[in-house]
């Protein structure tokens, strides 16, 4: 059994700013003190109106970001990305050169921002730490038999040790979506409690795959489950399943850790990971923690942009913000 | 990290002005063509800046009398002329305005206050999209069951809120049913009509099939009480249209009138409440709440009352107010000084008799006519915020129990347009849609249009459908 989390029952946002909430006399509830407690918590969260929220992300991809706005979202957005590579290819040799981009992600341009992190298979996590060194980017690793989870707890545990032992900063978790979408929430919440011990002073994001949870409601409740658990980000997607991070699904999550932090004054980030590919779409996504989370998460703290791709566009834009002309794909650099 | 210590605001995004041509001058358009009016002539202004835009004709009763005779004269020719040809010009003028679409977005939003985003996402696409849908009706008439025959001469009174769409909500039906138009646009907007009546020469539709006779009160008097009007079609205040009930009264014109609405916005306790914030922000500050069926009465459930007003609050302190034409403009300007004075008024009154008053914090422009996103607590339906149409950015927000209150509170009222419900049960969606008496019930949206779906009231909110195959029946017999 992994840690009680003791909330108030009917938060989903609750107003703790105002004085008459904290003094009704509804009393605390265990949600995590068994299956059917947090089953009742999790199904009574809100529900998400599919419609309304497709509309809703659909408006905020409306929004026309232009000149200055346009150059501190580029440069926010390349500061926010977790350079990528997951692919059964990989070698020392191609990482290296991912996290020399991510150091320097336009050579010419030194006032050109770091980007996050770089992302790896566990196996590779030494290799990048070693090429990073102490420039400050992260090495984050993915664990937990990425990207399907489909392995004993045990081998979960010792693959998320192996790749903190090896120096990552930052593990990105799967959830057991079995579990999940069979309704045995304790098992995949003990599961995130259980691989959050096992990161030590690692940060934790947990991978809900959005994809194969399939509707809003899923999206929010695994939202709940993994920040009652501990971690300390939510991550849409493996980018191994389609969909992957879509907008919509993004700002359900971005509710989702608005309302814990109202709830329980913890902050949680997020992180959209798979299928983001050009500046204009990294954009909407800002756009959008802006107005659903509010500005304290426009931070590589607290929201992140799980790409490999994205950069190279993101380099681009800014460029041509710079020189005033677009520059063809030979003037950013391959890796 | 350097980007983090600045913030992100959004850098103006204007849409350029330049490519609509805005004349100094505009007459009547008459027989298709433009003539002077006799009238004294007024001008109208850009509500966001208070800057004449351009010196509008008057139609005294002669010119309004040349006009109901051109179109008289037209009808002739276009009621017997086969339904197909007539759908014909029809989809020549929903593609001309899908066509001119920016045009005519910019246009509105100078001369109406409403952003750009609105006008450009939604009122002009419906537009287009109205003239597409009644084309396809003119040559199938017969299948709708409301006769062939075509009424003759309509007249045709716009509000201000919707100028363009509420032109093709009333055009459109008609010309495609057989009849002929005589339209006034509202005074504060007459800009895009006048537009339109290029657009009706740009499609070599017949002259005097349709009218467009600018001005006041008068005018529409003039209008509406013409003897050889055959049909009078008004949208606008319950107060004028009571008038213009009267003036027909004892004629044998027949009358649709879609007027003021007081809706209710019922939010149950298990309702996706984001989602339901949502609704409830666009129910009441679309168009700066200048919307016959806006959501002006939020009915929240007890048990989640304080919860949502939370979330709605933090929500409405995102909204931006400001320049309509600027692309990232939530809120744009209230129409007019006199239009300004009345949600003053009316929120002074709501204080006054004890409500609590809270605005969303913005800057408003230091020009022009500006209301901030309000709403009011602590409200209960023996206020007059809760009984009286703002027709402004002034939500008023009561609270019930069970469904049977929801119900009784919604209905309380002279009026019975619109009303939203907002729970995930489907079962009390249909049951509450059976009980409230308004014309349109959205079920977990609000303030949404389709020219396939029938518009119009319950008691003092008018009669006569618009829109859909039920929009029909008012142009034929």
């Amino acid at each position: 059994m992994g840690s009680q989390v003791r909330i108030h029952p009917m938060l989903g946002g609750m107003v703790t700013t105002e004085s008459e909430v904290e003094t009704t006399s509804i009393r605390d509830l265990d949600v995590t003190g068994s299956d059917s407690s947090l089953r009742r918590f999790l199904h009574g969260l809100p529900g998400v109106d599919q419609v309304g929220a497709e509309q809703r992300a659909a408006a905020l991809g409306t929004r026309s970001i232009k000149t200055s706005a346009k150059a501190y979202a580029l440069d926010l957005a390349i500061s926010m990305v977790d350079l990528t590579t997951l692919e059964g290819q990989d070698t020392e040799g191609k990482v290296r050169s991912l996290a020399a981009k991510a150091m320097h992600p336009d050579p010419s341009d030194p006032t050109c921002p770091s980007t996050a992190a770089v992302c790896v298979y566990p196996d590779m996590v030494a290799t990048v730490k070693e090429a990073l060194g102490s420039s400050g980017v992260k090495v984050a690793a993915v664990a937990t038999a990425f990207p399907s989870g489909r392995a004993a707890m045990d081998i979960k545990i010792a693959d998320t040790q192996d790749a903190v032992e090896a120096g990552a900063d930052e593990i990105d978790m799967v959830i057991d979506r079995g579990a999940f979408l069979s309704g045995r929430y304790l098992e995949v919440f003990e599961e995130i409690v259980q691989i959050r011990e096992a990161c030590g002073d690692a940060h934790l994001k947990v991978i809900l795959e959005t994809g194969e949870l399939q509707t809003y409601d899923n999206v929010r409740r695994a939202s709940w489950l993994a920040m009652l658990a501990g971690g300390h980000f939510i991550k849409t997607s493996t980018g191994k399943v389609q969909p992957a991070a879509t907008l919509p699904v993004t700002l359900v999550m971005l509710e989702a850790v608005r309302d814990f932090r109202e709830a329980t004054g913890t902050m949680i980030g997020v992180k959209p990971a798979g299928g983001i590919r050009t500046a204009k779409d990294a954009i909407k996504f800002l756009v959008t923690v802006n107005e659903v989370a509010g500005p304290d998460w426009l931070d590589p703290d607290w929201f992140r942009f799980g790409a490999s791709t994205l950069l190279n566009d993101l380099l681009m834009q800014r460029m041509k913000m710079k020189t005033g002309r677009y520059s063809g794909p030979d003037y950013v650099t391959v890796d | 990290m350097a980007a983090t210590t600045q913030k992100f605001e959004y850098a103006p995004a204007p849409e350029s002005r330049s490519i609509v041509d805005i004349k100094p001058s505009y007459g009547l358009f008459v027989n298709g063509e433009f003539v002077d009016g006799h009238g004294k002539a007024f001008k109208t202004i850009n509500p966001a800046s208070e800057e004449v835009l351009a010196e509008i004709a008057e139609a005294d009763d002669h010119d309004v009398d040349l006009a109901v005779k051109a179109a008289r004269r037209a009808h002739r020719g276009w009621s017997r002329m086969p339904g197909s040809e007539r759908a014909k010009y029809l989809y020549r003028i929903a593609r001309i305005i899908a066509e001119r679409s920016r045009e005519l977005a910019v246009l509105e939003s100078i001369d109406n206050g409403k952003p750009i985003k609105e006008s450009r996402d939604i009122d002009v696409p419906i537009v287009s999209a109205h003239f597409f849908y009644y084309a396809g009706w003119a040559d199938k008439l017969r299948y709708a069951g409301f006769g062939e025959t075509s009424l003759g001469v309509a007249a045709q009174v716009i509000p201000w809120n919707f100028p363009l769409l509420m032109l093709a909500w009333k055009i459109a039906p008609a010309l495609a049913c057989g009849n002929t138009v005589v339209l006034k646009p509202a005074e504060t907007t007459p800009l895009t009509a006048l537009l339109f009546a290029e657009i009706c020469q740009q499609a070599d539709l017949p002259p005097g099939v349709v009218n467009i006779v600018t001005g006041a009160g008068g005018t529409g008097q003039a209008l509406v009480g013409h003897e050889d009007v055959d049909k009078v079609a008004f949208t606008g205040s319950t107060e004028v249209g009571k008038a213009i009930a009267r003036t027909v009264a004892g004629t044998d014109k027949r009358v649709t009138l879609e007027l003021g609405g007081k809706a209710a916005n019922i939010v149950f306790d298990d309702a996706p409440l984001d989602q339901a914030v949502e609704g409830i922000v666009n129910g009441i500050f679309f168009n700066q709440g200048h919307v016959c069926c806006a959501g002006s009465r939020l009915l929240v459930q007890e048990s989640v009352a304080e919860d949502v007003l939370h979330r709605l609050k933090r929500r409405m302190a995102t909204l931006r107010v400001g320049d309509p034409l600027d692309k990232n403009t939530d809120v744009g300007a209230i129409n007019s000084a006199e239009q300004l004075l009345r949600i003053r008024e009316l929120s002074d009154i709501g204080e006054a008799e004890g409500a609590e008053r809270w605005s969303a914090p913005c800057e408003l422009p230091s020009h022009g006519y500006w209301f901030p996103p309000t709403l009011f607590t602590d409200v209960t339906q023996a206020h007059r915020i809760a009984r009286e149409e703002i027709f402004g950015p002034v939500l008023s927000v009561l609270t019930f129990r069970t469904p049977a209150e929801a119900v009784a509170k919604a209905n309380n009222t002279p009026y019975g347009l619109s009303a939203g419900v907002w729970t995930d049960k489907g079962s009390l969606i249909l049951k509450m849609a059976n009980q409230l008496r308004a014309g349109v019930v959205w079920a977990n949206t609000f303030n949404k249009f389709d020219p396939a779906s029938p518009f119009g009231g319950y008691k003092e909110s008018g009669y006569g459908r618009e829109g859909g195959k039920h929009g029909l029946e008012a142009y034929l017999r």
